[in-house]
C-alpha cells in the first residue's frame, strides 16, 4: 500500500490507507525500541532549502531510530544550489546516494514535480503555504491516540483558518472520516477560505464562528493555531483580537473534562503557559506522536512495515 | 423583418466556422488562433446573438485557415460548448464538438506566482480538470484553481 510511495498531499489518501498508518504507527509505539532497528544500511537524504527544526529534527530522529542514517542539508545557501543548480538537477543527483528524500521548499508543487523527477520516495515535510501531509497524519495520530477514535467528534479549529497549511490539510483529512462537526473558530478576516469549505460542504458538518466560549462545551478535541501580527494591516485590530482567541485556565472551566488540546507549535502567547499543566494539554505529547508517525511512514516506504 | 434578424453574414466558400461559442468571448477565440486582422484573410465575428442552447452566442468565421486540433483544445477552455465546422466549396465537410481534455498540459499559466510551475524549474504548467461546466481547472503541482475568468485573462 506505501512501499515505494511518495507522501506528498494528504489529498493523495484514502480513509482506508490513513487508518493503516495509523495501526502501523501504534505498533511501532508498542514495539520495544531495540527491536525497530529495520532500516539498517539505509540512508535518507534530508533537503531542507528553507528552515525548519522540528520537522527536521523529526524525520531525521524517525530515521536513526529506525537504525539508519541521514545526509543532507538545512542551509542550501551553503550547496550548489547558491551557484543556480534547479531543484529538479539536485533531486536527480541526491537520488543516487539515498534511499528516500524528505523535501522542504518554499515553492508550492515542488515536492509534486520532485517526485515526477525521483525514482526513490519523496515524502513532503512542507512546500510553500500549500501542504504539510506529515503534520495532518500526525495530528490524526494524536486524536486518535487520545480519544481512541477519530468517528463522531466535535473538533474545533481556532486561530488562523485562512492561511495555516496544517489546518487545511487536517480539515481535509477530517473529511474523510465520519459523523463529525467541526467547530472552526477565528477572527472575520482569518476565516477558512471558501475554496477549502466547497470541498468539504457535503462530507462533514461544520459551524463557523468568531468566539470560542459558546463552542467550547460541545468540544473533544480544540486545535489552535498561532495568530501573526503580520495578517493584520491595523495593528490596533490585531491587539483587539488577540486576547479573544487566547486559551487559559479560564477560558478552559466551561470545557468537557476529557477535552484535549493540540497545537502545532511553535506557540507565542495563545495557550497560556497555566494550561500546560492540565490534562488538557497534549501538545507536546503530539511532538512525540509525530516522531512514531514518521517513523511508520518512513519504514512503510521503504517496504519493511 | 424576419430577414432582418437573420444573420447577416454570407457563407464562407473555405474556411473554418466556430458556432456556439460562449457569448463575449469571441475575442478570446481570436487571439487563441492569434488572428489579429493583419493576416489578409476575411473574418467575421458576430457576437451576443440570440441562441436556444447558451442564451447568447458567437460566431467567428475565417476563410482560408483550418484550426490545428491543440487550438481546439484552446477554444475549449474558454468556450466549452464551440462547434467546429470545416467548410470546403460552401459545404460543411466536418463538424465536430470542442472536447475539453481531462488533463490541460502546458497552453496556460498557473495563476500562484509561488508555483513551481512559474520557476526557472524544467517544468510545464500541467492542469486537471476539475468541472466542465462551469470551467475550473486545478494546478496538479500546486492545488489552485482557476475559474473561467483566470483562464479568458490568458489569451
Amino acid at each position: 500500500m506505501f512501499k515505494g510511495r511518495d507522501i506528498i498531499s494528504i489529498r493523495d489518501f484514502s480513509r482506508k490507507e490513513i487508518d493503516y498508518l495509523l495501526r502501523v504507527a501504534k505498533k511501532v509505539e508498542e514495539t520495544p525500541e531495540d527491536r525497530l532497528k529495520v532500516l539498517q544500511g539505509k540512508i535518507m537524504g534530508s533537503l531542507f532549502f528553507e528552515p525548519s527544526t522540528r520537522t527536521r529534527l523529526s524525520f531525521e530522529v524517525a530515521m536513526k531510530k529506525l537504525g539508519g542514517e541521514v545526509v543532507g542539508f538545512s542551509e542550501p545557501a551553503l550547496t550548489s544550489i547558491k551557484k543556480g543548480e534547479t531543484l529538479a538537477d539536485t533531486i536527480r543527483v541526491v537520488e543516487n546516494y539515498v534511499d528516500v528524500i524528505v523535501l522542504r521548499h518554499p515553492l508550492e508543487g515542488s515536492a509534486r514535480m520532485a517526485a515526477d523527477y525521483a525514482s526513490i520516495p519523496i515524502i513532503n515535510a512542507g512546500s510553500g503555504a500549500e501542504e504539510h501531509p506529515t503534520q495532518a497524519f500526525l495530528d490524526l495520530y494524536t486524536i486518535y491516540k487520545e480519544k481512541g477514535r477519530i468517528d463522531g467528534l466535535n473538533i474545533g479549529i481556532l486561530g488562523d483558518l485562512r492561511y495555516g497549511r496544517t489546518v487545511h490539510s487536517l480539515t481535509y483529512a477530517l473529511s474523510l472520516y465520519n459523523d463529525i462537526t467541526l467547530y472552526l473558530i477565528s477572527p472575520e478576516q482569518l476565516k477558512m477560505r471558501r475554496e477549502v469549505l466547497e470541498n468539504i460542504r457535503d462530507k462533514l458538518k461544520f459551524k463557523e464562528m468568531l468566539n470560542v466560549e459558546k463552542a467550547l462545551p460541545e468540544l473533544d478535541v480544540l486545535y489552535v493555531t498561532r495568530i501573526q501580527k503580520e495578517r493584520f494591516p491595523d495593528l490596533s485590530e490585531y491587539e483587539r483580537v488577540k486576547g479573544t482567541y487566547r486559551i487559559t485556565l479560564s477560558t478552559l472551566k466551561k470545557a468537557k473534562k476529557d477535552l484535549i488540546l493540540m497545537h502545532p507549535l511553535p506557540r507565542v502567547d495563545e495557550v497560556d503557559v497555566e494550561v500546560d499543566k492540565t490534562s488538557h494539554a497534549v501538545y507536546f505529547k503530539q511532538v512525540k506522536y509525530g516522531l512514531i508517525t514518521r517513523m511508520a511512514l518512513l519504514g512503510l516506504v521503504l517496504g519493511v512495515f | 423583418m424576419k430577414a432582418y434578424r437573420k444573420l447577416r453574414v454570407e457563407k464562407i466558400r473555405e474556411g473554418t466556422v466556430i458556432d456556439h461559442i460562449t457569448g463575449g468571448t469571441a475575442l478570446a477565440v481570436l487571439r487563441i488562433l492569434n488572428i489579429t486582422g493583419h493576416e489578409g484573410f476575411i473574418v467575421s465575428v458576430i457576437m451576443n446573438v440570440p441562441s436556444k442552447k447558451l442564451g447568447k452566442k458567437d460566431i467567428v468565421k475565417i476563410e482560408g485557415r483550418e484550426i490545428s486540433p491543440k487550438e481546439v483544445a484552446e477554444i475549449a477552455l474558454v468556450a466549452p460548448k464551440a462547434t467546429i465546422n470545416i467548410i470546403r466549396d460552401f459545404n460543411v465537410v466536418k463538424k465536430e464538438k470542442v472536447k475539453l481534455p481531462d488533463i490541460v498540459k502546458d497552453i496556460i499559466k498557473c495563476t500562484n506566482p509561488s508555483c513551481i510551475t512559474n520557476s526557472p524549474e524544467p517544468v510545464k504548467p500541467v492542469f486537471h480538470v476539475k468541472s466542465k461546466d462551469p470551467i475550473l481547472l486545478r494546478c496538479y503541482y500546486c492545488g489552485t484553481i482557476l475559474d473561467k475568468n483566470a483562464i479568458i485573462k490568458q489569451f
